[in-house]
């Protein structure tokens, strides 16, 4: 193979790695809205919270797997206590109260970070077990993380649709996403339902931060920048449609990562244009519901 | 006799703030100044919020852009004419306002809010990477605009007194243009959009072009408070397209109270004294704003204004909110 191709084709495993990376975070924020119909800004901050677990965590117990252990339980039980104190007053809001207070939440993540870690950019070791890189001709290599990074997300990936689609919690979703009244009549505890989603979501975002902190390096806007990116992918994919997030999240993955080599003077803005292409072609979204 | 109340009090305050230059120093001046521009910001959008019902998180959009169109018209070491630049910032903004607004407004509820987003980031993301607007470090607006008419100039912008009343007559102004506007059928007509479209609709009123024509007066009248806001401070950066500054403004909106036009006004005297404080305080001052935030959207369902209403008909805000 010429060097261009094995170019391109490192580029397409780099898109396709991001956009997995970037499903994980936006499934949680498509199914926080489609279920409980909760507009959540914090949703990005958990991925810079689970970032800087990692970063600390690993620090702590020098490996990234022991950390993620760790980690997946702590922001399990954030996103719960959160759940309680926060969103459960929103449920029956206005979007315009739940874009405010998550607003804020964001402040508050955000600023405690800085107290706890500081301002600056930190990096987080690759796990010793994949710490090498495939050679491929004309010295170009491909590191082995970044594979296992993909395997990951698509392992979570499928474990979401086996989840949804084949288990009893899987239906009570679905039908919480379809009718909420139903779901109280048939004795499921929508209250509880909610409060699961919601924390899932957050920790979804977590482990996405936690797996991405040694390629992505830790920094104080990861947050907000993976948080836009994901309403992107939401917008793309339609709103509460986990099927669009997916193919969404590759497609932004790809545009994002192919936008920064052939335009790079505009690179920033490739995903917005495409998303403005969308809009005017489908307003809900590729898969979403019309309105 | 509320009513009267109210009025009487915020003619009170508007005397107040034009007597305020007699007694105050230039850094007061300036964070009043600050202030005012911020109100029109914050009225701007709560003409789309709170009386359109269209949640914007992406107005500081047309900030930036009147923003950064004063540098852009401005020579670099030589003042541009403020009569005949706020003329094109005007029509700059109007147009895209009116190109953004077609697309977003195909959306509606939460896709709005990420949609208009999304279109905000477009714009900081471009700023941020495009060299010749400055990148992320911003650029400088050395001389400021001048008033001049032909050889008469009737204030000079870079005097911080003048500046003061400029802005002070501005906010004034925005305050009754939105007032006229929103007394007239088209603003009665987008009010029925916010408490029932579909009605409207039904009764012929042709609702996207409202909704369109609302969110182009608000987007021209941001992109005014950005133009100033330049021009006070003489810098631009990306920032002013953020989405930080978005949150911020339509805090302002909520905690003053949405869909008054006074509500604003006082929400941004609130939110920007508060953090001006907080930030002489301590460094981490984000986070008592936060939980400031948190705790307003909590127990103060209505904001400031809805306040003042809750105590005068005497009924909880719960109710008033249903």
């Amino acid at each position: 193979m010429s060097d261009g191709l094995i170019f391109f084709l490192i580029q397409v495993l780099n898109g396709i790695q991001y956009g997995l990376l970037l499903f994980l975070v936006a499934s949680g924020l498509t199914l926080v809205f489609g279920i409980i119909g909760i507009i959540n800004l914090a949703h990005g901050s958990f991925y810079m919270v689970g970032a800087y677990i990692a970063f600390s965590l690993v620090r702590a117990t020098g490996t990234l797997w022991l950390a993620i252990l760790i980690g997946l339980p702590l922001t399990m039980i954030l996103g719960v206590a959160l759940e309680l104190a926060f969103f459960r007053p929103l449920y029956r809001r206005d979007h315009l109260y739940q874009v405010l207070l998550t607003y804020g939440l964001i402040l508050v993540l955000e600023e405690t970070r800085s107290i706890l870690f500081g301002d600056d950019v930190h990096g987080v070791q690759v796990p010793a077990l994949f710490d090498f890189s495939i050679p491929l001709s004309g010295g170009l290599t491909y590191p082995v993380y970044r594979f296992v990074i993909s395997a990951i997300c698509l392992l979570v990936a499928l474990g979401m649709y086996f989840v949804i689609q084949r288990t009893r919690l899987g239906m009570a979703i679905r039908a919480g996403a379809s009718d909420r009244e139903m779901l109280q009549s048939l004795g499921i505890d929508a209250g509880l339902l909610f409060r699961f989603v919601l924390a899932a979501g957050l920790t979804l975002a977590a482990f996405a931060g936690m797996i991405a902190a040694p390629v992505a390096s830790v920094f104080p806007g990861m947050g907000n920048q993976i948080l836009i990116i994901s309403f992107v992918v939401v917008v793309i994919g339609g709103i509460g449609s986990i099927k669009g997030a997916f193919i969404a999240s590759l497609l932004i993955g790809l545009v994002d990562t192919f936008g920064q080599i052939w335009a790079p003077q505009i690179a920033g803005m490739t995903v917005y244009v495409l998303m403005a292409a969308i809009l005017l072609w489908r307003p809900a979204g590729l898969f979403g519901k019309r309105a | 006799m509320n009513q009267r109340i109210a009025r009487a009090s915020f003619l009170v305050a508007l005397i107040l703030l034009a007597l305020i230059p007699l007694i105050g120093d230039k850094y007061e001046l300036q964070l009043l100044s600050k202030i005012m521009l911020m109100a029109i910001f914050a009225m701007s959008l709560d003409l789309l919020v709170g009386f359109t019902g269209l949640v914007s998180l992406g107005h500081a959009a047309f900030f930036g852009l009147g923003g950064y169109l004063l540098w852009f018209l401005s020579p670099q070491y030589a003042a541009t004419n403020l009569w005949l630049s706020l003329v094109e910032v005007v029509a700059i903004a109007a147009v895209t306002a009116l190109l953004i607004g077609s697309l977003v407004l195909r959306s509606s509820g939460v896709y709005f809010i990420m949609v208009t987003l999304a279109f905000a980031q477009m714009f900081f993301y471009y700023t941020t990477g495009a060299k010749w607007l400055g990148g992320s470090d911003g650029a400088y607006i050395y001389v400021r605009p001048s008033a001049a008419i032909f050889d008469w100039v009737p204030f000079n912008l870079a005097n911080y007194v003048q500046f003061y009343y400029v802005a002070l007559v501005l906010m004034i102004g925005v305050f009754l243009l939105l007032r006229m506007i929103l007394r007239s059928l088209f603003g009665r007509a987008i009010q029925g959009v916010k408490s029932n479209e579909n009605r409207l609709r039904s009764l012929g009123f042709p609702t996207f072009r409202y909704k369109l024509a609302s969110f182009v007066i608000a987007g021209t009248v941001a992109s005014l408070a950005g133009y100033f806001s330049a021009a006070q401070f003489g810098f631009v950066n990306p920032e002013l397209f953020g989405w930080k500054l978005s949150g911020e403004v339509l805090m302002m909106v909520i905690l003053g109270g949405m869909g008054t036009l006074y509500g604003p006004i006082l929400g941004a005297f609130v939110l920007v004294l508060v953090e001006t404080e907080l930030a002489g305080m301590t460094k981490h001052w984000l986070l008592p704003m936060g939980l400031f935030v948190i705790l307003a959207v909590l127990f103060l369902p209505r904001g400031i204004a809805g306040m003042r209403l809750r105590l005068s008909f005497g009924r909880s805000a719960r109710e008033a909110d249903a």
